[in-house]
């Protein structure tokens, strides 16, 4: 079919697009389809925010692992076995306290260290979270739940390099004591990105 | 560029469509163009910079209506048909209509010659450049003045990565504004950090 023919025809649907590169992608030797299926379970089962808990849950439990991981994220994380992508060269954890609270985003594109928060959720990438938290950081918040007191400080971090932020949450009082898996089952993916607390 | 999607501090947007638990995924070809893009990078026929890059030069409309794994697939297409992989008519052929790329890219830049190390604490202030190609620097820091909190292990200068162009590493420094100096009396009070890479950097006089 010559370009012209395609004059007044209508877009491909998004599926049809996909399958033409991975078509065109396969018949010239690429061989994407065992790799596209492993990196898609990776997506949906591996890179997820029970990662970002449980080191979350270890650094609440030990203060060793909590100092060296807010010395150098990316070391912490990959001792404690979630290695990350070799793109992203420095994670850094970001400590919330009674004083201040740490929220993430990337008003450019959508980055995440997903490899421990999970690929972003749909709000995260939405054009409203991106253009606003930036400006309107405690309206923002308080839209999505999260009510902060004015005497708290509210730290925006935009994840414009290949750096990997993560929000390490406050330990609710209550669950001082508790093993590290119970602590990972209550904290949540919201809580590392930083628009909610515990 | 000043392109579409450095969007940043930009007013007149809605409140954000939070629900918990939303999902990364909603549809099967999401999943699948995620992995298709990360799959074209690991055999090397794009880079990360490369891949923003196209992202950024669809055509406003485009990318403002497009869902996030609608550009993140344009962008890759964008790329397999500039790097020679198919043709953009092959392209069409297969997917059986026409498909919507990204604009030709303008060229990129190397890395600043005079760039400087700094430590934390310094005051620096972000250049006030105009950079026709890819540029991780968001308009909203432009010119403006900030303290390093934080430097980062070496990164590929994305300017130059991201239009195949031979480039040095360099470190980017976690910047801390104060948002009523980014957007005077026109912001809720807040630290806002920004990494920044050193080309993009002046000592503050």
């Amino acid at each position: 079919m010559a370009n012209d023919d395609l004059a007044g025809k209508r877009v491909a649907s998004i599926e049809a697009r996909v399958d033409a590169i991975q078509s065109a992608l396969d018949e010239r030797g690429f061989k994407p389809t065992p790799a596209v299926e492993e990196l898609g379970r990776l997506a949906q089962e591996e890179w997820v925010p029970r990662n970002g808990a449980r080191v979350v849950a270890k650094a609440w439990c030990d203060p060793d692992f909590r100092k060296r991981l807010l010395a150098d994220g990316r070391a912490a994380v990959t001792d404690l076995g979630f290695p990350m992508p070799k793109h992203h060269r420095h994670l850094v954890v970001l400590e919330n306290t009674p004083k201040v609270h740490n929220v993430i985003c990337c008003t450019q594109c959508s980055c995440t260290a997903f490899t421990l928060i999970g690929l972003p959720p749909d709000w995260y990438k939405d054009l409203e979270y991106r253009a606003r938290i930036v400006r309107q950081s405690r309206t923002v918040l308080k839209e999505m739940g999260l009510d902060l007191p004015p005497e708290v400080e509210i730290r925006v971090w935009d994840t414009t390099t290949d750096t990997r932020y993560m929000v390490l949450p406050e330990q609710p009082r209550e669950t001082i004591g508790w093993p590290e898996d119970r602590l990972a089952a209550i904290v949540t993916r919201d809580s590392l990105i930083g628009v909610s607390r515990l | 560029m000043d392109g579409m999607h450095d969007i940043g501090g930009k007013q007149g947007f809605g409140k954000v469509r939070y629900t918990l638990d939303a999902k990364p995924f909603h549809e099967a070809w999401e999943v699948r163009a995620n992995s298709l893009y990360a799959f074209a990078v690991r055999v090397g026929i794009f880079n990360m910079d490369e891949y923003r890059h196209a992202i950024e030069r669809m055509e406003p409309r485009h990318y403002l209506s497009a869902s996030y794994y609608e550009r993140s697939l344009t962008g890759m297409l964008t790329l397999c048909v500039e790097k020679g992989v198919l043709t953009h008519e092959e392209l069409e052929r297969r997917a059986g209509g026409r498909v919507p790329l990204a604009a030709a890219s303008a060229p990129g830049r190397p890395n600043v010659a005079t760039r400087e190390r700094f430590n934390v604490g310094d005051r620096v202030r972000v250049r006030e450049d105009y950079v026709p190609g890819h540029v991780r620097m968001p308009a909203y820091i432009r010119g403006r003045t900030g303290t390093v909190v934080a430097e980062s292990p070496p990164y590929p200068f994305p300017d130059a990565h991201a239009h195949a162009l031979e480039s040095q590493d360099e470190p980017t420094y976690d910047l801390r504004f104060r948002s009523q100096d980014l957007w005077p009396n026109s912001a809720d009070s807040a630290l806002v950090h920004v990494g920044v890479f050193q080309s993009y950097l002046e000592r503050a006089s």
